[in-house]
């Protein structure tokens, strides 16, 4: 796929001066793109960087407020998702709009008939849905409930929502977020087919190393607008991080440290679902102080339910947790704070701040009770600014004021906070689940950079992340989970790799073990 | 025993088949909105809305046929205000539902007494005869046209494009978004369309069942049918059956209160119904059944 594609090729999508503002935000500023006919360009830039925006546009979720789009050389009319699907642009979105309770079948033939029709052609749709999944290696059951099916098989399903009908351009947004690095793998051929057949295709990411394996050309966004244009073939990595982030980004080293004693212990964990269903089974885990242990695995296989444990917001239904010698199964989360416990959550928005509250309430949730930010059951509003401010001074969160309500902070402000809370207090033991999730890179090297640093100073961390690059980065030990159990990548038997711990996540090595 | 006897009896089961029909309407009605994903709490108000307007339409001399038509199309009237209000303004469906009942009820009884303000005995008018089809109990043919349209929403949701997008749109209307069908005007249609059935179901106690409008006459009917739809797990099937068998409770306790008498006070009777009726819910429901988009307004683009 890495050939040039030459300037002959027919330009199949052709944006100009595409520009859209949300109240003060420009989030695409003049914005010019195109596309020519057999051709892989990967759209890369960070979290909100304009990506998803201009995608948005194109497909007309939005209306842009200035610029043109042109396919296959006639103005697309703006604001109409109907009229992209008929010019045979297609959309494979970040979030699967996908009904799961529906059959794939009904997911990929709604809309494709009139709707005063007087009934549906089910026979004939399933004929060629069967015979489109054949050409492109796409199978997935047609009458499958799409709640049912993997995360991959549904994102199959949107590919064959846009084969099916018959788009020329498929614009693919984050595809490989929530895939394993096998899935991933097996998507890079399906467009290696597409692109044989003659489509074209736009690929949105903010993975460096997958837009270099993938596209043809590199289109680089930064705060919404166009920072760069490079063939693929002339590209590399730093020169990409350092157009996507506006300067050179400095990657924080992990030391060699001799780990202590044991801090964190688990034996025979055991969380019970619904139904008897082991949502954790039996897990066996140490982490020593000074070591970073990652965890990795296909999201729903039991990090988040292993996380919540840990948190002290599930009491196992088996098995023991330990800080040092003491047995804390039952502590509760107030009692896993007062130990010692620093926990980040996974979703910082949802469980992490409250965002209509301020900086220093935020600041102050896990331990508002005791001095010194209460006495007598007043709390001392003084103590508490006093502590935002340090916090907002030492972590370097951006704000127009410390006071401001949380909500109002960005991801990356809101994590480092967060990050504040947790290791101001020194913890013994840190609880980083997905800690960089929607960062980008600068906020996620200070993340690790912090990380890094609590490790050194004696904290046993255990980091749970979907990001394999960060996992093998920072940890000293990687584990992987698979249907609610955890097994360690054993580094007597070879280099820990993505490959490894990609093999590992669909379940190899763990079969033994039921 | 008598109890036991009288359930084998014909005149049982017409009781049943009469006490069920507005039901039935009502809760097709609901189940269509929601099953689009709005909610629409002015159920109890727009079959006041139907009974009352149907029934003026024929009063003023229109036939019953034009009666049921002015009703269905006041109740797609009360629908549109619905939709606008859950679907392009995405305000809260349980308060914009309440504000629809009051309304509508309030303005049919303001209409009423605009109407007729000196009576005190209610106009009467001739209501549908009871049509005697052989093998079936003698029925109106509003309660045949109430089983014909059980099934037909049954097609339409299950073998129409129009019903797989209806069923979509309350599962993940962004799916519908994005194969280019528009959502608003979706919803709207849905909620007009379920809104003119329980009219329908209003309109049925004043053209067939009884031959006037009275004050209270659709007395919680419509708060019954939005139980149902849940006993039912938003299947029309289901639906028809729960409608009967909540008929039948009500039939079978009008019957016992005269078998029984004024040995135990008459307000058990009547509260007997409902109380199986939750039994039956707590039974029969499954939450797996309920539309994922059911009361989440719908904003283009938001994620």
């Amino acid at each position: 796929m890495n050939q040039p594609v030459g300037a002959q090729a027919e330009v199949v999508l052709r944006l100009r001066g595409i520009t859209k503002r949300f109240g003060s935000l420009t989030a695409n500023d003049a914005i010019d793109l195109d596309l020519h006919k057999g051709e892989v360009v990967a759209l890369l830039g960070e979290n909100g960087a304009g990506k998803s925006t201009l995608m948005s546009i194109l497909f007309g979720h939005y209306v842009a407020d200035e610029g043109t789009v042109e396919a296959f050389g006639q103005p697309l009319p703006p604001g109409d998702p109907a009229a992209a699907l008929a010019r045979g642009i297609g959309m494979v979105h970040q979030h699967f709009t996908l009904a799961d309770n529906l059959t794939v079948l009904d997911n990929v033939m709604l809309g494709t008939e009139s709707l005063w029709s007087w009934r549906s052609r089910r026979s004939a749709g399933r004929a060629r849905l069967d015979r489109l999944a054949g050409a492109f290696g796409l199978a997935v059951r047609g009458d499958a409930r799409v709640g049912d099916l993997s995360v991959g098989e549904r994102q199959r399903v949107e590919i064959l929502k846009a084969l099916y009908r018959d788009a020329r351009i498929l614009i693919l947004d984050e595809p490989t977020a929530v895939l394993t690095p096998q899935e991933s793998a097996s998507l890079r051929a399906t467009l290696g087919r597409l692109v044989a057949e003659g489509l074209s295709i736009i690929f949105i990411s903010h993975k460096l190393d997958e837009v270099l394996e993938i596209g043809d050309r590199v289109v680089v966004l930064r705060a919404g607008k166009v920072a760069g244009e490079v063939p693929v073939a002339d590209a590399d990595r730093p020169m990409l991080a350092g157009m996507m982030v506006g300067r050179a980004v400095e990657q924080p080293q992990r030391r060699q440290l001799s780990p202590g004693a044991v801090a964190v212990g688990l034996q025979g964990v055991t969380v019970l679902g619904e139904g008897g269903r082991r949502r954790l089974d039996a897990v066996d885990l140490d982490i020593r102080a000074g070591e970073i242990v990652g965890l990795a695995g296909v999201s729903g296989n039991g990090q988040s339910v292993l996380s919540d444990v840990l948190a002290g917001l599930i009491t196992p239904d088996g098995g023991h947790y330990r800080l040092a010698d003491e047995d804390v199964s039952r502590a509760g989360t107030r009692g896993l704070v007062a130990r010692g416990v620093g926990r980040i959550p996974e979703d910082r928005q949802a469980s992490g701040v409250i965002g209509d509250m301020t900086i220093p309430e935020t600041l102050i949730a896990e331990d508002f009770r005791a001095r010194p930010f209460s006495r007598f059951g007043v709390i001392d509003w003084r103590a508490a600014r006093d502590f935002a401010a340090r916090i907002v001074s030492d972590f370097d969160v951006r704000t127009e004021r410390p006071d401001l309500n949380a909500r109002l902070l960005s991801g990356g402000n809101m994590q480092k906070l967060l990050l504040g809370r947790a290791l101001a207090r020194r913890p013994r033991f840190v609880l980083a689940n997905q800690p960089t999730r929607g960062l980008d890179v600068g906020a996620a090297a200070y993340v690790h950079q912090r990380l890094l640093a609590a490790r050194e100073a004696g904290a046993a961390i255990l980091l749970i992340s979907e990001d394999l690059d960060e996992v093998l980065r920072l940890s000293d030990r990687v584990a992987v989970m698979f249907r609610g159990r955890l097994r360690e990548a054993d580094p007597a038997l070879g280099p820990v790799t993505v490959e490894r711990l990609g093999l590992m996540m669909a379940g190899q090595g763990f079969e033994h073990a039921a | 025993m008598a109890w036991l006897d009288m359930l084998v009896t014909a005149s049982f089961w017409v009781a049943v088949l009469r006490i069920g029909t507005p039901l039935i309407f009502g809760t097709l009605g609901e189940l269509i909105c929601e099953r689009a994903g709005v909610l629409n709490l002015g159920i109890e108000g727009i079959m006041v809305a139907g009974a009352f307007s149907g029934w003026l339409a024929v009063y003023l001399g229109a036939p019953l046929g034009a009666g049921i038509l002015v009703a269905m199309a006041v109740g797609a009237a009360l629908g549109l205000l619905h939709g606008i209000l859950t679907v392009p303004l995405g305000l809260s469906q349980h308060v914009a539902g309440i504000g629809i009942t009051l309304l509508a009820t309030s303005l049919s009884y303001y209409f009423y007494r605009m109407v007729f303000p000196t009576v005190t005995e209610p106009p009467r008018i001739q209501p549908f005869q009871p049509l005697d089809l052989p093998g079936l109990f003698a029925q109106t043919p509003m309660t045949y046209l109430a089983f014909l349209l059980v099934a037909l929403t049954a097609y339409v949701l299950y073998r129409t494009p129009l019903g797989l997008a209806v069923r979509m749109v309350g599962e993940n209307p962004a799916a519908v978004e994005a194969q280019g069908i528009d959502v608003t005007r979706l919803r709207i249609g849905a909620v007009m369309v379920g809104s003119s059935l329980m009219a329908l179901g209003g309109a049925f106690l004043t053209l067939s069942a009884f031959n006037a409008f009275y004050f209270n006459m659709i007395n919680g009917r419509g708060w019954i049918c939005i139980a149902l739809v849940v006993f039912a797990s938003w299947r029309p099937g289901k639906a028809l059956l729960g409608a009967v068998l909540f008929a039948a409770f009500d039939a079978f306790q009008l019957r016992l209160q005269q078998l029984i008498g004024g040995a135990v006070p008459y307000q058990i009777f009547l509260m007997a119904p409902y109380v199986l009726s939750i039994l039956a819910l707590i039974v029969m429901s499954r939450r797996a059944g309920v539309p994922r988009a059911l009361m989440i307004p719908y904003r283009k683009g938001e994620r």
